[in-house]
């Protein structure tokens, strides 16, 4: 149970703002979600041939630069990395499955939160307000970024366990509601080779999503088998390189709005979130059909 | 010579088959013995079910033999802890519910609240008889699924206001002139099930507090209409508390199903107390299978309850109130010892003001039952006047006799649990502890989480 | 007419103002800055006038009595939910479970409404200038459902004595709820309704929804349908 936002802008104008426009969106959320909170963002992307990690670490002491000469020794590649709170931003030039190979066999307690060529993603346990100051989010510029408050169901609250759940290059998942079978998805996934870290319902969701891409899927069939194979409640807003699309479940019980305006489109679970935008009382809104897959910024 | 082979093979033939019914006539027959799987129940079921085509629906909570709190024993005062007199040195029994955000706490005498059972369920007599005798014995009565009713706002002192997913009879005057307010997500006898009133019961004045036409079969919402889900429950909450301006507590009830998770979710939508319900809590009518299937033991459920409350900080800040089979007052204490703040009883309302009383036999016979069975309330031919909403019937429940034996009930068990209390040291029946129990059985000392009898041994704790 | 800010006083400090039936309070009040939120305008209990400049979040208007509420904006979860009397009027569109379990008075909804529409319906009115979404008039008890546009899927799913009108066209039925003939007493109470809520439409070209009543006594053949 918890909030999702999403905000994309069309005017690129604005995206120096990216970080400043969302974080009322997302503080807006926290009283339906104080758990723990969640941001992928868009930004910085990367020269062909390189590819951006976002790390973690529970330690806010662990050393990324030991890691960073290890690693450039270890596969022999260049990379860069920047350090916020307890996450590391890293960009290589090493193939993605031999960094991630690397780092599962010689830094199994770092955490693997994120990749792509744009994405970067932020999540730590706390209230939604200090998780935005602690990533320096607030002035933040980039194209499109999607967040998440949480409010833990069934599962323990942990960073881990926190939204959104990375799902493949550039791609993220954060969820409103309460699946009811994915007790039965995690155990067909696991059997398909993928690993999890929780007993969360959402990282299932994600799971699924990143099994359908890797097997051959394009977004929207992923999103169409889902809709037929996930059950329970759910809106899902899934982060894109290019934009976000948004699905609810058929009995669309877990409230979802949108809006749009020249400058931007913005999703959340409630229509206070977007309220914060310039020009919303004008904005056209509107809510998603259930069953249907709305996807913004297509190439 | 033809004939002569024919009359003898006949007769070997007559003779053989003489001994052989010689020899069954010896054979003496095993015991005659019924399937424990197919027992007389089931059979009997299974034959209902194949001339009717209609599940079973019966009211009363789970039947069946459960780890319950029968399982767990007190350890009284000897040489490392000692006793408090009686009468002389108190044993305190009031309790304050709803004390972390509303104006106007519920503050009562006694540590047993009366659960919500409907108007419409049970008739107007027996709805102010519950009053009548909560009042007197210093406690709350909760209105049920249908609404409150004028007789039961003027006869109970503190009324708790069901907040239900059908909403019948809600409106803000009733809301305002209640003293708590408590939001119903489930019940012990059938979490995920909604309200069920079939139309015997749906007389004129049940029709009309319901807003549904006259003898048909109500139809139940098992969700609420406008809410789904802890996180929108919050803004429910919240809009309860703006239209009564904060002033009145609010509960949320919840069915035994996840005991963990329910009740650390009922605290982030902002819940002021709990009530958690276990399987054996009644209900006025709904399917067999629902109530012997679905939901858990209440022993099962208290202490994952309170460890919520305790990993939250909230034990105590946030009350605790459990039902679902209280009977007297040894549960009452063992409830408390284990976390709660308070327990609700509702069968064991109804058996006090007179239901299943085996002076009625005759009548239950009449009715293909016996006294301590009967259960069809449903069919609102309660010979006790206590589940129906006959005239005739209803009549014959005296509401201020009624009330006056349910107050006396209330008495003893609140005496009970004082006796208890005070054996094992406490100067307030609240102070009773976990540590004051062990279990006879593995099963109830995982539940509740303490030693086994004779040992040191709490199964499923490192 | 009083002017209150929402940005400044809160919810709270405005349905605190609301709240006040002391004599000095004014009749009429206009609500600025709603930013979206919730409960604004929540049991309201005296004849007033509540104008709403802006968009709101859920349960506005919640158990509304006597008062005339208009929100100039579009209306979250649960517009005028259990409203037991008075009149609440929505220029944009409302979200879902609007008119939930209400009791009284008249809803009007300009735009569109959207899933589960007038649920639990206890005898309220409510008037919709455009369309609604699946599992309106669900378990509609009482009161009358006028949708000038589109009807979404199971519409008046378990339905019992409400009324339901529809222009255009109805994605599909719920259980037990099928179309009904249009009589004179129909015709007068859709005029009727139609002319209240200031919305232009021919009562004419609506046809009329309720209850084929098979379902009020459990019977085994129907158990499909529950």
């Amino acid at each position: 149970m918890c909030g999702i936002v999403g905000l994309y802008l069309k005017n690129v104008e604005l995206q120096a703002q990216l970080g400043s426009m969302f974080k009322p969106m997302l503080i807006e959320m926290s009283s339906r979600g104080p758990d723990s909170a969640g941001v992928a963002i868009y930004r910085n992307p990367v020269e062909a041939g390189q590819t951006k990690f976002s790390l973690a670490h529970d330690d806010s002491g662990f050393l990324w630069e030991t890691l960073e000469t290890n690693l450039a020794a270890s596969l022999n590649c260049e990379l860069a990395t920047s350090k916020v709170a307890n996450h590391c931003i890293l960009v290589t030039d090493a193939a993605e499955t031999e960094v991630i190979s690397w780092l599962q066999t010689n830094y199994p307690e770092v955490r693997i939160v994120g990749s792509g060529k744009s994405i970067e993603i932020f999540k730590e346990v706390g209230p939604p307000e200090k998780v935005y100051e602690q990533f320096e989010l607030e002035h933040a510029s980039g194209t499109h970024m999607i967040g998440h408050t949480r409010m833990a169901t069934e599962s323990a609250v942990t960073t881990a366990g926190s939204h959104p759940f990375a799902t493949g290059a550039d791609l993220c998942l954060v969820h409103n509601g309460s699946l009811s079978n994915h007790n039965i998805l995690r155990n067909n996934l696991e059997r398909e080779g993928i690993k999890f870290q929780t007993e969360n319902d959402t990282e299932v969701a994600g799971a699924y999503m990143t099994w359908k891409i890797r097997s051959g899927a394009t977004l929207r069939q992923a999103l169409e088998d889902g809709i037929k194979e996930i059950d329970g409640f759910y809106t899902f807003c899934i982060g894109t390189q290019d934009g976000f699309a948004v699905v609810r479940d058929p009995i669309a019980c877990k409230h979802a709005v949108m809006a749009e305006t020249d400058d931007w489109v913005a999703m959340a679970t409630e229509f206070r979130a977007i309220a914060h935008l310039p020009g919303s009382e004008q904005a056209r809104i509107w809510e998603p059909e259930p069953s249907t897959i709305y996807v913004w910024g297509e190439q | 010579m033809d004939l002569l082979v024919l009359f003898i093979i006949l007769m070997l033939i007559t003779l053989t088959h003489i001994k052989f019914i010689a020899m069954k006539q010896n054979i003496p027959r095993t015991q005659p013995r019924k399937s424990a799987t197919f027992d007389d129940y089931t059979l009997s079921e299974i034959r209902r079910a194949a001339v009717s085509g209609i599940y079973d629906i019966r009211g009363g909570g789970s039947k069946r033999v459960l780890p319950g709190l029968d399982d767990l024993l007190f350890l009284g005062a000897s040489m490392s802890r000692y006793p408090l007199e009686g009468y002389r040195e108190a044993c305190g029994t009031d309790v304050v519910l709803g004390t972390r955000f509303a104006k106007n706490p519920i503050r009562l005498k006694i540590p047993i609240t009366i659960a919500g059972m409907s108007f419409g369920s049970l008739s107007a007599q027996a709805k102010e008889a519950l009053g009548r005798g909560a009042t007197i014995a210093g406690t709350s009565t909760t209105t049920g699924d249908g609404g409150m009713t004028p007789e039961e706002r003027g006869q109970s002192e503190t009324l708790i206001y069901q907040y239900l997913p059908s909403r019948y009879g809600m409106n803000p005057d009733d809301l305002r002139k209640a003293d708590a307010i408590e939001v119903v997500v489930g019940q012990g006898a059938k979490p995920g099930g909604g309200g069920m009133l079939l139309g015997q019961k749906i007389s004129d004045r049940v029709a009309e507090m319901r807003n549904l036409p006259k003898g048909i079969d109500q139809r139940s919402a098992c969700r609420h209409p406008d809410w789904t889900g802890p996180d929108d429950l919050e803004i429910k909450i919240n809009e309860l508390r703006e239209i009564t301006d904060w002033e009145k507590p609010i509960y949320i009830k919840i069915g035994g199903a996840r005991p963990y998770y329910d009740t650390a979710l009922s605290v982030k939508a902002g819940a002021d107390v709990i009530v958690i319900d276990g399987m054996q809590g009644g209900t006025a009518a709904t399917q067999e299978v629902f109530i012997e299937h679905v939901g858990q033991p209440t022993l099962a459920c208290i202490r994952p309850a309170v460890k919520a409350l305790q990993d939250m900080g909230m034990h105590r800040k946030v009350q605790l109130i459990v039902s679902g089979g209280i009977r007297n007052g040894a549960d009452v204490a063992k409830a408390l010892a284990l976390g709660a703040d308070a327990v609700s009883i509702g069968t064991a309302a109804m058996v006090a003001l007179g239901d299943n009383d085996p002076a009625l036999e005759e009548e239950y016979q009449k009715l293909g039952t016996t006294a301590g069975a009967y259960d069809d309330w449903h069919e609102g031919q309660d010979p006790a006047g206590i589940s129906t909403q006959d005239p005739e019937l209803s009549k014959r429940l005296d509401p201020v006799l009624a009330g006056r034996r349910l107050a006396n009930y209330l008495k003893v068990i609140t005496l009970e649990a004082q006796t208890i209390a005070r054996a094992c040291g406490k100067s307030h029946v609240l102070n009773l502890e976990p540590e004051d129990l062990v279990a006879l059985t593995v099963e109830s000392a995982a539940m509740a989480q303490v030693p086994l009898s004779g040992t040191d041994w709490i199964p499923g704790k490192k | 007419m009083d002017m209150l800010d929402l940005k400044e006083l809160g919810v709270r400090g405005v349905n605190s103002v609301l709240h006040d039936l002391s004599k000095s309070r004014a009749k009429s009040y206009q609500i600025n800055n709603p930013m979206g939120q919730h409960s604004i305008a929540c049991g309201l209990d005296a004849t007033m006038q509540v104008k709403i400049e802006g968009h709101v979040g859920f349960y506005c208007g919640g158990m509304n009595q006597h008062a005339e509420i208009k929100v100039n904006g579009h209306a979250g979860v649960g517009l005028a939910e259990n409203m037991m009397s008075g009149r609440i009027h929505v220029s944009g569109n409302a979200s879902e479970s609007a008119g939930a379990t209400a009791h009284g008075g008249l809803l009007v909804i300009e735009g569109d409404a959207s899933s589960r529409c007038g649920i639990s319906m206890k005898g309220v009115d409510i008037v919709v200038g455009g369309s609604v979404g699946h599992m309106s008039a669900f378990m509609a008890q009482s009161g009358c459902l006028v949708i000038c546009g589109d009807a979404g899927d199971a519409l008046g799913d378990s339905i019992y004595e409400a009324i339901i009108f529809v222009r255009g066209k109805v994605a599909s039925l719920g259980a037990d709820c099928i179309e009904k003939e249009m009589r004179p007493e129909h015709q007068t109470k859709l005029k009727e309704l139609l002319e209240a809520s200031s919305l232009q439409a021919d009562s004419t070209e609506f046809r009329r929804y309720g209850s084929a009543r098979t379902l009020y006594n459990f019977d085994v053949d129907n158990a499909d349908a529950y």
